[in-house]
Order: structure tokens, then C-alpha cells, then sequence
């Protein structure tokens, strides 16, 4: 079986937000992701599927450029974020990375109360002009992370003292109050039990009305539940890339089919 | 003598190992028996059993028979010279030893010559009884344990007894030491508190430190033992330690756990380690020979006095010893934050120095709380330094430009002084328990202090 890197499948119905091409990822000497192009589109929820190591968090994180924080780390290729390069040097990462949101494979809450995590982004970022202003935005982000019911009476308890599912619930509320446009995903539900990622996947699907969201998984069930488009990494290579539900019942490479049907991976 | 008899019982137990293990081992193959301990621990067995009765016999009759020789001898002298001192008579009897060994004896008599007889048919005597009694214990125990070599013997059981019984007296040795050495402190305390009447106010609240000062008349004058000058100078000149160390070692943790490159990090990690490996006896004459009198012509060129022994020198140069003290504690405090946390806080569009701020260092803080104590412990503690570096004189002052003296060089004055070490003993060790109970005070409320932090950061 070789690798090669494939066309992605021409899908276009949205408005596109993040648009890779020709993307290489090297760590030190290891090519990590290669010729990679990827079209994401807005009020849409894209998985990235794949076996370990295929490179699917890797590229996730280069589209907040998270990957600037590891030092042997080097991307090239164009990932534009409408239109814009965010590897050009006027681009400040951390401005990019307030447009675009991370939840991240373990619920990762800081060590303060619950009240505090929320209110991290927007203090950073200036986006409440009072404590009024503030309350409001985290009573908004509680309820967008569909978590406001469980933690209303218990604001300055700390959160991490909530169960995990409530963490994480709690992670992609703290990513939403800063407003972003884009929300990346990596493995959210992998630290969860069955009924926590219940409601996580429940979620995601009500953020799609307002974000674009890009989810990365190791379980194939999630990424045919909650996403409308699938890309399938393998060994660094993007083998297919379409709608979730061409790519579960007709994939048109063989590997993909293998990878879903459980013989590679 | 006794150190080849040490040895002897040593080579002794690895026989015994030897022969135990190879018989257990013999047994187990011949009689096709399944051996409950395995043969290397019917082999311990009998090492631990010849070592421990061996070398306990050779280290009681060591004891009791230098008692007995002893004893025997003086007795003989009391009644050859009822007359003589203690001190004579001990006289006499280190002579008589020295004629017996053949040395150099710095008088030579009837007496002495018939105690030095005496003296060799004892230790003659003496010496025996440890060859037989060491060997034969230890052969007898080798031969006991030998002989319980057998299937259903649980020589490991045994052994792992006796080990057991070995690391508690081990452990109770440390303790027992910790506990002597603090009692002792609170009974010479007691007695330099009885020797000022119980004035322990003047003590802690007198401002004249001049405790030798009526030793001449054999009593201690309640209005010159005020330790307040020297608790106000170890404060002070920690406190400007700590000014000095504690900016400077936190911002260097901080740089090098999060900002500095791979390269930098590389390099200034060992710089930081080779500073705390300078003994603190060359950080003293540096202070006292380079930094003092810079700091006096300084002061001198812009119209300030300094005093040529001043407490900013030697707080300056204790702030630089300190130094890689605090930054080390630190930079293991903030690189044991989760990366994840990192992650969340840059996630979402944090600065690196606003995720330092606001999130590392808050997570990090109940460590860095007990880093810095555990520096103030150690400042407080310091002597060389401020022996060389700070003043003599007891001073209560709050001007660094002035000398001030510290606790510990009023010890180390004391102790290294003439005065009969007697005398002086009483205001040391005194002020040796005030440092130590302030230590530990200072100590517990850190602890306190973080595990309040704790509750609230986890």
C-alpha cells in the first residue's frame, strides 16, 4: 500500500474560512504532514479522522499556530483564515489565536474558580468594559457550554474540582467567551466517559449555528455523528476529504474504506 | 587489635553465607524437597546472625571492658593515694599506661611501675576475652544458624526480621540524635536562664549584649545579656538578603523556565549551579575585602558615611549566595506546571509574559512561598559571611550603612573566644535555642501558609 497524497474532493456549499494548500509540517528532520490542502467552511463541523501519529493534531494546531510554541517545529505551505496568510509576519499570533479557539484533548480548566477561567479570554482581550459587562459574557459562555445550570449556584468554586465531563464542558465554554470565529478541537472526548461525550457531542452540534469547527477524533462513530465534513490523515498524507456521509458509506480510496472498516489503524 | 577482630567476624559471616547457602542448596537437591526459603537467604540468615552477635559482643566488651580495666586501676590508686586530686590520680594512670605500652612517661615510680603490671595482665586479660568471647559468639551463632538449615526453615522471614529490627535502629539512631541535641540546648538554656535569675525579658528584650562582661566575678549580669541587638541585625541583614535574592532569583527561574532559548538555558543553568557551589567562606572575604570597602569609598565620594563592616555588604553578598538557592527551587516549581495549562492560557490568545502572570506563577506560587522561606531559614542560619563580613559590636540599628552583629557571629565569638568554654557556653547555646525555635516557627507557619495556598489552587 503506498501513500500518496490525493485531490480532496471538490465540496463547496459554505462560505470558506480556513483554506490550506500545499502544506509540510516538519519536526526537526521528521516530515510530518505533507502537501496537505484543506478547504474548511463555516457553520460547518469538519473532523479529521486517522490512526495515531498520522498527523491530524499537528495540523490542527497549525491553524491557530500553536505549533510556534514547540521550538523544533517548521510549517510551510499557505493557510489562509478568510482569505488572509496567518503565517505572514504582520499576523500576531496572539491575535490569531483569539479569532480561533482551542479545546484540547484533556479538560485543561486553571487553577481558579470557575468564574475566572470563563472570564481569562475577555479580561485579556478587553471585551468587557465592567464587571456588569463581564457577568453577562460569562453567564453567556456557561450557557453556550451548556454547562450554566450545573455551575450557576457555585461561580467561585473552583472549577477544577468539576467532574471531567463538566471540565471539559467548561474548557469550551472558557474557548467560546472570547468570541471566536473558528473553534479547533483535539480528541475533546477522549478523557470522557460515554454520557459526558454524550453531551460534548450535543454541543458541538449547537456551536456550528455560530462557529466553524474543526474537530479531531480517533472514534469514526463520533466523527460520522457530529460532522458534516470528513478529512482521513494517513502516515502524513491527506487521503480523502468530503462529505461524512460520502466518506462513511462511499469512500473512493481504498485506504479510507480499510481505515473504516477497521482493517488498518 | 579489636579493628582485625572486626574484620575477622566479617570474613567469619561470608563463611557462614557460604556454607549455609551451599548446604540449603545441597538440600534442595538431594532430597528433591521443596525448599520454603530460597538458599541465598538461609545464607543471610547466618551472615546476619554471625555479624550482629559477633560485632555486638566485640562493642559491649570494648565498652565494659575498658570500664572494668579502668575502674580496677583507680580503685588500686585510691588506695595507694587517698590524698591526691581526680586529676592526679587520672595523671597517674595515663602514666602507668604508657610505661605498660612502652611509651614515654612524664614521671616514673613504685606506684606507677606496679600499676603498669598491673595494667598489662589486665588488658592482657582484656584482650582475650575479646578474641574468645568475639570469635566464639560469632562461631556459635554461625554454627546455631547452620544447623536450622532445612526445607520447611523460613530463613527469609527470619532475616527479613532482623533486617527490619537493623533500619529501625538506624532510624532511631538519627531521631535519638535530633532529640539529644535539642534537649541539650534546652538545659543549658534552662541554666543560663537560672544564671540571670529568670529575667528572660532582660534576655529577649535588652538592648546590651555583653554577656562575658561580669564573668570575672562568676555571675552573669542580667542587664548585659540583651539579645535584641542581634536578632534586629540577623533580621536586618536578611532582610537585605532577601531584597536582593529574591527579584533576582525568581526572574532568573522565570526567564530560564519560559522565555530563555534552548541555547541560553544550556549555558546559564550551570552558571547558576557553579555560584552555589562557592563555599560560603570565600562569598565571606569577598565581602569583607572587595565589597565592604568599595561601598565605604563609594558612600565616601558622595558625601555618605558607610561604615567599613556594614550590614548592606554582607546582606548584599548573602542576597548573591542565596541567589541560585531560590532560583533553582523555583525554576523546578515552575517548570512542574502542566504544559496544559500553558497551552489553554496561549490558546486562547494570551501573551506568554500574561500567561507567566496570571497563570503559571499563581499555580506555582505556595512552591516559590516555600522556596522563599526555606532561603530565609538559610539566611538566618548563615555564619561565615556575617562573621567576616558584619560587625562585632551589638548595635540596634535600622541604618544598613551601619555595622550591625548577628546572632550567629556572637556564637561563633563566644565559643572560639578565650573565656573558659564553660562560661561562654551558656549565652550560646541560649542564643543557638532562640535561632532554632524562630527557625521553626518560621517553618511551620510556611507550611501552613502553603497548604492554605494548595486548597486553593487545586
Amino acid at each position: 500500500m503506498y501513500d500518496t497524497p490525493k485531490a480532496e474532493t471538490a465540496v463547496t456549499s459554505n462560505e470558506i474560512k480556513f483554506s490550506a494548500n500545499n502544506v509540510d509540517v516538519y519536526y526537526g528532520d521528521t516530515h510530518a504532514i505533507k502537501n496537505v490542502d484543506v478547504q474548511i467552511e463555516a457553520n460547518t463541523v469538519t473532523a479529521f479522522i486517522g490512526p495515531s501519529g498520522c498527523g491530524k493534531s499537528t495540523f490542527l494546531r497549525c491553524l491557530n499556530r500553536m505549533n510556534d510554541t514547540i521550538d523544533i517545529c517548521r510549517v510551510e505551505g499557505d493557510i489562509r483564515l478568510d482569505g488572509e496568510d496567518i503565517y505572514d509576519k504582520k499576523v500576531d499570533p496572539v491575535q490569531l489565536r483569539a479569532k480561533v479557539g482551542m479545546v484540547f484533548q484533556k479538560p485543561n480548566p486553571f487553577p481558579k474558580s470557575i468564574y475566572d477561567n470563563i472570564a481569562y479570554g475577555p479580561r485579556i482581550h478587553g471585551l468587557a468594559k465592567n464587571k456588569a459587562d463581564l457577568d453577562v459574557i460569562v453567564e453567556k459562555s456557561l450557557r453556550r457550554g451548556a454547562i450554566w445550570d450545573e455551575v450557576k449556584d457555585r461561580l467561585h468554586a473552583p472549577g477544577t474540582g468539576l467532574s471531567g465531563g463538566q471540565q471539559q464542558r467548561l474548557c469550551i465554554a472558557r474557548a467560546v467567551a472570547t468570541e471566536p470565529e473558528v473553534l479547533l478541537m483535539d480528541e475533546p472526548c477522549s478523557a470522557l466517559d460515554p454520557i459526558a461525550t454524550a453531551q460534548v457531542e450535543e454541543l458541538i452540534d449547537e456551536l456550528r449555528s455560530q462557529y466553524s469547527v474543526v474537530i479531531v477524533t480517533h472514534s469514526m462513530q463520533q466523527a460520522a455523528r457530529v460532522s458534516q465534513k470528513t478529512a482521513f490523515f494517513h502516515l502524513g498524507n491527506l487521503v480523502e476529504f468530503g462529505d461524512t456521509s460520502k466518506i462513511f458509506t462511499n469512500p473512493e480510496d481504498p485506504r479510507t474504506e480499510s481505515y473504516i472498516t477497521g482493517r488498518i489503524g | 587489635m579489636v579493628f582485625t577482630l572486626t574484620l575477622a567476624i566479617f570474613a567469619l559471616a561470608i563463611a557462614a553465607y557460604l556454607l549455609s547457602s551451599r548446604r540449603a542448596a545441597k538440600v534442595a537437591a538431594t532430597d528433591d524437597v521443596h525448599l520454603h526459603s530460597r538458599p541465598s537467604y538461609h545464607g543471610l540468615h547466618s551472615f546476619l546472625w554471625v555479624l550482629i552477635s559477633g560485632w555486638g559482643i566485640l562493642l559491649f566488651l570494648v565498652i565494659f571492658g575498658n570500664w572494668w580495666v579502668t575502674s580496677s586501676l583507680m580503685s588500686q590508686i585510691a588506695e595507694a593515694a587517698p590524698d591526691a586530686a581526680i586529676i592526679e590520680r587520672q595523671l597517674i594512670l595515663s602514666d602507668a599506661r604508657a610505661i605498660a605500652e612502652g611509651r614515654i612517661s612524664s614521671e616514673s615510680g613504685e606506684l606507677r611501675q606496679a600499676l603498669a603490671l598491673r595494667f598489662a595482665r589486665l588488658d592482657a586479660i582484656h584482650s582475650w576475652a575479646l578474641i574468645v568471647l568475639g570469635l566464639g559468639g560469632a562461631f556459635l551463632a554461625g554454627l546455631y544458624s547452620y544447623g536450622r538449615v532445612a526445607p520447611e526453615w523460613r530463613a527469609r522471614n527470619h532475616s527479613e526480621k532482623v533486617i527490619r529490627a537493623v533500619l529501625l535502629v538506624m532510624a532511631g539512631i538519627a531521631i535519638l540524635t535530633t532529640i539529644g541535641i535539642v534537649l541539650s540546648l534546652i538545659f543549658e538554656t534552662m541554666r543560663f536562664f537560672s544564671a540571670i535569675d529568670w529575667q528572660i525579658h532582660k534576655y529577649l528584650f535588652g538592648t546590651t549584649w555583653s554577656p562575658l562582661s561580669g564573668v570575672f566575678e562568676g555571675k552573669m549580669d542580667a542587664d548585659k545579656v540583651g539579645a535584641l541587638p542581634l536578632f534586629a541585625g540577623t533580621l536586618l541583614i536578611t532582610l537585605i538578603a532577601m531584597i536582593v535574592a529574591v527579584p533576582v532569583g525568581l526572574f532568573a527561574a522565570i526567564y530560564l523556565s519560559d522565555f530563555a532559548s534552548a541555547r541560553v538555558r544550556a549555558f546559564a543553568k550551570p552558571m547558576l549551579e557553579i555560584l552555589a557551589g562557592i563555599p560560603t567562606v570565600v562569598y565571606g572575604f569577598f565581602a569583607a575585602i572587595t565589597l565592604a570597602p568599595l561601598l565605604r569609598d563609594g558612600g565616601e565620594a558622595i558625601g555618605i558615611r558607610v561604615a567599613s563592616e556594614s550590614a548592606l555588604a554582607a546582606g548584599i553578598v548573602m542576597g548573591v549566595m542565596i541567589i541560585p538557592f531560590i532560583s533553582s527551587l523555583s525554576d523546578d516549581v515552575i517548570n512542574s506546571v502542566p504544559q496544559s495549562l500553558r497551552d489553554a492560557s496561549l490558546g486562547l490568545g494570551a501573551t506568554k509574559a500574561e500567561t507567566m502572570q496570571q497563570v503559571v506563577l499563581p499555580a506555582a506560587l505556595p512552591g516559590i512561598v516555600s522556596a522563599v522561606l526555606l532561603a530565609v531559614s538559610r539566611a538566618i542560619g548563615e555564619t561565615m559571611i556575617v562573621v567576616m563580613a558584619a560587625g562585632q559590636g551589638a548595635n540596634l540599628t535600622a541604618n544598613p550603612l551601619e555595622a550591625v552583629t548577628t546572632v550567629t557571629v556572637q556564637i561563633v565569638a563566644l565559643i572560639t573566644g578565650d573565656t573558659e568554654a564553660e562560661t561562654a557556653a551558656g549565652p550560646a547555646f541560649t542564643l543557638g535555642f532562640t535561632l532554632f525555635v524562630l527557625t521553626l516557627i518560621m517553618n511551620m507557619a510556611a507550611q501552613r501558609l502553603v497548604a492554605k495556598y494548595r486548597e486553593k489552587y487545586d
